[in-house]
């Protein structure tokens, strides 16, 4: 059982390598290693709910001198969430690149993208973090800068550059807390972590360059051209999962490794960034004049959300009323990545077909594209929170830590918010209808419209109906 | 020894430093991308001078280690984001 580990990181290496040796028959081999790595995915979240913890210490060597793989319920639920994301978008692309040359280019990368995602989600040790961190990154630039024009390559520069400076910075933090501790085994150090200069010190560094990753407000200046100018499936997985795994990377620091160190304080101004976050985000997205922009800037508004959580959950005592917080915080961030994953697939879809992403134009977009434009609508179901949808259990969760750590002030900026994210969705469905006749089968083109279909409706109904077991698998923790 | 110890891990400090400022206020990106090996480069300084360990005992191998896996990255890095630059240039000009 405990070979899942090993798999999930080994089968999409083995499958870029495959694709990049036969670049004729990559598709296919994309498509299998995807089901497969999904798979696995699925086997590792069942794994983790009935034994607990996962460990796997690559060549037998014991964590501190070697590799240690490890998976906790909240590994394991990212984990799959971004395979059902990966597996959607791959089928997805395998349509969207079928008459394009970059095809054999963008495979390889791909499955690269999602060996560090899955390294990264997987690893127990910093240093090995700083590694994942950076392939990931470079796979993502790469990816970005797929599309070729000056705009893609100025935007993936940026990226590139920002994404340095931020692994630079969490480097040299990582060197603060080995010198301090002597290790960077992060089971052992969230035992040894102690408050004073040393942890302080790490903390910011390694959190500075994971803010900047994660484009945070007022940081996420490099996210909008970037995920906005890259080709749909890619923007799909960088607005998805790519800021979700270095967010990922600060909660494990900030909730695990340095609970006890941290500065309410500086928990508190964390609050503040996603706040402006929110407010700033939503409202240049109800601006944007394409959905690619819209969708960007609703990832550096979605984003502000899951940082209002830490200072509730600093301000909140270990038991009950935490542990439902934690579990909200987990259920909007994969509501976030299945739903804004599926509209930039759909998106993509209206760019292809009509030859261009202009809001105001998409007059009968409805009529010609009518299960694409159902799939906007369940995306936005999501994005503002609405029931049934899993976004709407974490808003309840993060409304209900305010009002019992009386910290009112978040709950207006919530509020704003999710009106404002109304209004930037119904913009889009408002100008999507038209007045043609409705084609007999909503379904148009089978292969493209399916992924996002599946991707929203996953994040409206599967983790609004069935998002229980999010809260039991976050009880199986290091 | 202990001065000269103190004196290389404090020189990574200000290379660090210097290179951060100079990412940080560079317009050029060429310049931008060494300012990021400098950068790297004092890092790997202060990781080199936690591996001491005394003049008798042998040095610590593990921040040896990261120092030579982070030099493979930023190589790396570097050569991706030149061939970005270079590109780029290349398509500005034919414009």
């Amino acid at each position: 059982m405990i070979d899942i580990l090993i798999w999930l990181v080994a089968l999409p290496l083995a499958g870029a390598l495959a694709a990049l040796l036969l670049p004729r028959y990559a598709t296919a081999i994309v498509i299998s290693t995807a089901i497969a790595t999904s798979i696995s995915a699925a086997a590792l979240l069942y794994a983790v709910a009935t034994h607990g913890v996962m460990l796997y210490e690559i060549g037998g060597w014991p964590a501190g001198l070697g590799i240690a793989l490890r998976a906790d319920g909240l590994a394991a639920l990212l984990l799959t969430m971004s395979a059902l994301v990966l597996l959607a978008s791959s089928i997805y692309a395998g349509a969207y690149f079928r008459e394009n040359l970059l095809r054999s280019r963008f495979w390889p990368l791909w499955l690269l993208l999602w060996t560090a995602l899955n390294a990264l989600l997987l690893s127990g040790d910093l240093f090995n973090l700083y590694v994942t961190l950076e392939l990931l990154g470079l796979s993502a630039v790469a990816l970005a800068s797929l599309a070729g024009k000056t705009a893609a390559m100025q935007a993936a520069l940026r990226y590139l550059l920002v994404g340095l400076l931020g692994s630079m910075l969490f480097l040299a933090g990582v060197t603060l807390i080995y010198a301090g501790y002597g290790t960077l085994d992060m089971a052992t150090l969230s035992r040894v972590v102690a408050a004073g200069p040393i942890a302080w010190s790490a903390l910011a560094l390694m959190t500075v360059g994971l803010l900047l990753k994660t484009a945070l407000f007022p940081l996420h200046f490099w996210l909008p051209p970037a995920h906005a100018s890259a080709p749909a499936p890619v923007s799909a997985v960088l607005s998805a999962l790519v800021v979700k795994a270095t967010f990922y990377l600060v909660m494990r620091l900030w909730l695990d490794i340095f609970s006890e160190v941290v500065i309410p304080q500086v928990a508190s101004l964390l609050g503040i960034l996603g706040a402006a976050a929110v407010l700033w985000g939503s409202w240049q997205a109800l601006r944007a004049e394409r959905l690619k922009l819209l969708a960007a800037y609703s990832t550096v508004a979605q984003l502000g959300y899951l940082f209002l959580f830490f200072p509730l959950l600093q301000a909140l005592p270990a038991g009950a009323a935490r542990d439902a917080a934690m579990g909200g915080l987990v259920i909007l961030a994969l509501s976030h990545g299945l739903a804004k994953s599926g509209l930039f697939l759909a998106i993509g879809i209206i760019q292809q077909r009509s030859g261009h992403d202009t809001i105001r134009d998409l007059d009968g977009t409805a009529q010609r594209l009518p299960a694409t434009t159902f799939a906007i609508a369940l995306s936005g179901t999501a994005l503002i929170g609405l029931p049934p949808s899993g976004a709407f259990l974490g808003k309840w969760h993060l409304l209900s830590a305010a009002f019992s750590a009386g910290q009112w002030l978040w709950i207006i900026v919530i509020m704003i918010g999710t009106l404002l994210a109304a209004a930037y969705t119904f913009r889009v469905l408002g100008h999507a209808f038209g007045q043609q006749p409705y084609p007999r089968h909503p379904v148009t083109i089978a292969i493209e419209e399916w992924p996002a279909l599946i991707l929203t409706a996953f994040a409206t109904i599967g983790l609004g109906l069935a998002g229980a077991p999010v809260w039991q698998l976050l009880k199986v923790s290091l | 020894m202990l001065t000269a110890h103190w004196l290389y891990g404090l020189s990574g400090c200000l290379i660090m430093a210097l290179g951060l400022r100079a990412v940080l206020l560079n317009d050029s990106l060429l310049q931008r991308i060494i300012a990021l090996n400098v950068m790297g480069t004092g890092v790997f300084m202060i990781l080199i001078t936690i591996a001491y360990r005394g003049p008798d005992a042998t040095p610590d191998p593990i921040p040896h280690a990261l120092v030579l896996t982070g030099i493979v990255v930023a190589v790396s890095a570097t050569a991706l984001a030149l061939t970005l630059i270079r590109r780029l240039t290349e398509e500005q000009d034919s414009d």
